[in-house]
């Protein structure tokens, strides 16, 4: 029988949360890595037992921990357990470093972007926002990581390489930090084509790759952004998230600061679809695994109010791919509710019955069976809720 | 033998409970242990010196015999009680408050 595995990343450490197809019952392992910020895990789709997990601390910086069994132990990939030296007497550990590129052979890339009162600040490591697995090889894994920049590792995760060409981007001086600092935070990689990689930055926004991560185009036409000076701007567009079905990887989904966007023709051209929105502020978006024009978000009051409208948990999808939108409420609470659901913390299983999951600000996971047609707290109080990934296991 | 006390965060990253010992030539200075630390427990590699620059993260501290040793150079011996090991070397987490 199927199962699935929800992977939570916390404020205070990681959850595995894992249930039969009839995601009724719920079995809760953690806390893994108590006590450290986890801001994302996620499973390979080629060999699900293995799973990445970004670990950090404001003290004691990034670590990489790799599972693979499932979760069931952890280590860091350049440091079996057991073995903490390499032959010739040398320390390992280097899965934990992520050094930007300032090679000469590839161009020694920009060293500073814009800073919050617009003078030019350096590019300085601070964490990993996002691991995503490759669709063809569980040892290939890229890293978005801020200050934004996107690594690469081939040995899974033991080392780590810039793909210097995006942060080389010549609109790099223009990037700024959004209020969350100067994230990337999105990672799409296309299973039909494997030289094309879609990545989105707070604030600079969204970026293609046709080239497997050499060189990168911004995409962000049709973006209007009215706090910055130019609304139209090539870059500088604060992208929450962008989310796309893999059978069909020209269409985009996208939770703007303001305003739900979707674009047909890979990025090239954006048009809004909030629609009936209560509000277009919001931070996540995800599509239904099996109806490529179903949607997902969660509005949120305002950029300054970051929680949900009327003191009302309400998921909304539309069926139609944007525009048109219903309210999602059944097992939800809909009064005095004022949490936030943050830009990775919403997943789809895929179960014949589509399974929709998304993590709170207040430590709530909540699950729907049903396409989200009604729902249940997995577990209520858990640390605030940064990420959530869901593996659907045969 | 020097004896080294680690926040909580990383005695759980090291697999260690209680302090962590370490053999080393006299007289000991802060890189000596540091380097000696990374060595025996790699995975601490990055935590307490940036990968890069191999400068003290900015949000720890590095104590002995009430000291505050935190911005001396990085050659400097430490107290003869921490050689000796009855004194530890503490490195710890900067928190100004709850």
């Amino acid at each position: 029988m199927s199962k699935v595995r929800v992977l939570v990343g916390t404020r205070k450490g990681a959850f595995i949360l894992s249930a039969d197809g009839k995601r009724e019952k719920w079995d809760v392992s953690g806390p893994h890595f108590a006590g450290w910020e986890i801001y994302h895990l996620k499973g390979s789709t080629v060999d699900p037992n293995r799973i990445y997990c970004s670990q950090s601390s404001g003290w004691f910086g990034q670590i990489i921990q790799r599972s693979d069994d499932g979760g069931k132990t952890w280590f860091q990939p350049g440091t079996p357990p057991g073995e903490t030296k390499t032959p010739d007497g040398m320390p390992k550990g280097e899965s934990n470093k992520f050094s930007y590129d300032v090679s000469k052979e590839t161009g020694a890339p920009l060293t500073t972007h814009q800073w919050y009162d617009g003078t030019q600040h350096p590019w300085e490591f601070k964490r990993v926002w996002h691991l995503e697995p490759s669709h063809t090889d569980p040892n290939l894994v890229y890293a978005g990581v801020e200050d934004a920049a996107i690594f690469r590792s081939t040995d899974g995760g033991q080392n780590w390489q810039e793909l210097s060409g995006l942060r080389g981007h010549g609109t790099g001086p223009q990037w700024q930090p959004g209020a969350g600092g100067m994230c990337l935070h999105t990672i799409i990689l296309d299973k039909k084509n494997p030289n094309r990689i879609y990545i989105a930055i707070s604030a600079a926004g969204a970026f293609r790759s046709d080239d497997a991560g050499k060189t990168w185009k911004p995409i962000n036409q049709g973006l209007i952004s009215q706090f910055i000076p130019d609304p139209n701007a090539e870059v500088g567009h604060c992208v929450h998230h962008v989310a796309m079905h893999p059978s069909r990887p020209d269409t985009l989904f996208m939770q703007k600061h303001w305003d739900v966007m979707r674009s047909d023709n890979a990025g090239d051209r954006w048009h809004e679809v909030s629609g009936n929105l209560p509000t277009d502020f919001g931070f996540v978006i995800d599509v239904h695994a099996h109806e490529p024009e179903t949607i997902y978000v969660a509005p949120i009051k305002s950029d300054s109010e970051h929680f949900v409208p009327d003191g009302k948990l309400r998921i909304y999808r539309s069926k139609s791919g944007g525009n048109e939108w219903e309210a999602l409420t059944k097992g939800l609470p809909q009064s005095d509710c004022y949490v936030n659901i943050l830009r990775d913390a919403m997943a789809v299983d895929s179960l014949d019955s589509c399974g929709v999951y998304f993590g709170t600000s207040g430590g709530q996971v909540y699950a729907s069976s049903n396409a989200g047609d009604s729902w249940a707290p997995i577990v209520r109080d858990l640390p605030a809720v940064l990420s959530v990934e869901v593996q659907t296991l045969a | 033998m020097i004896r080294v006390v680690l926040p909580a965060h990383l005695r759980t990253l090291a697999h260690v409970n209680g302090e962590v010992t370490l053999d080393l030539a006299v007289p000991p200075t802060l890189r000596s242990v540091l380097d000696e630390l990374e060595a025996r427990y790699p995975m601490l590699r990055g935590t307490i010196r940036d990968h890069d620059t191999l400068q003290r993260r900015a949000f720890l501290r590095f104590f002995a015999c009430a000291e505050d040793l935190s911005h001396e150079p990085w050659d400097t011996p430490l107290p003869p009680e921490v050689a000796a090991g009855t004194e530890p070397f503490l490195i710890i987490g900067a928190i100004a408050g709850g």
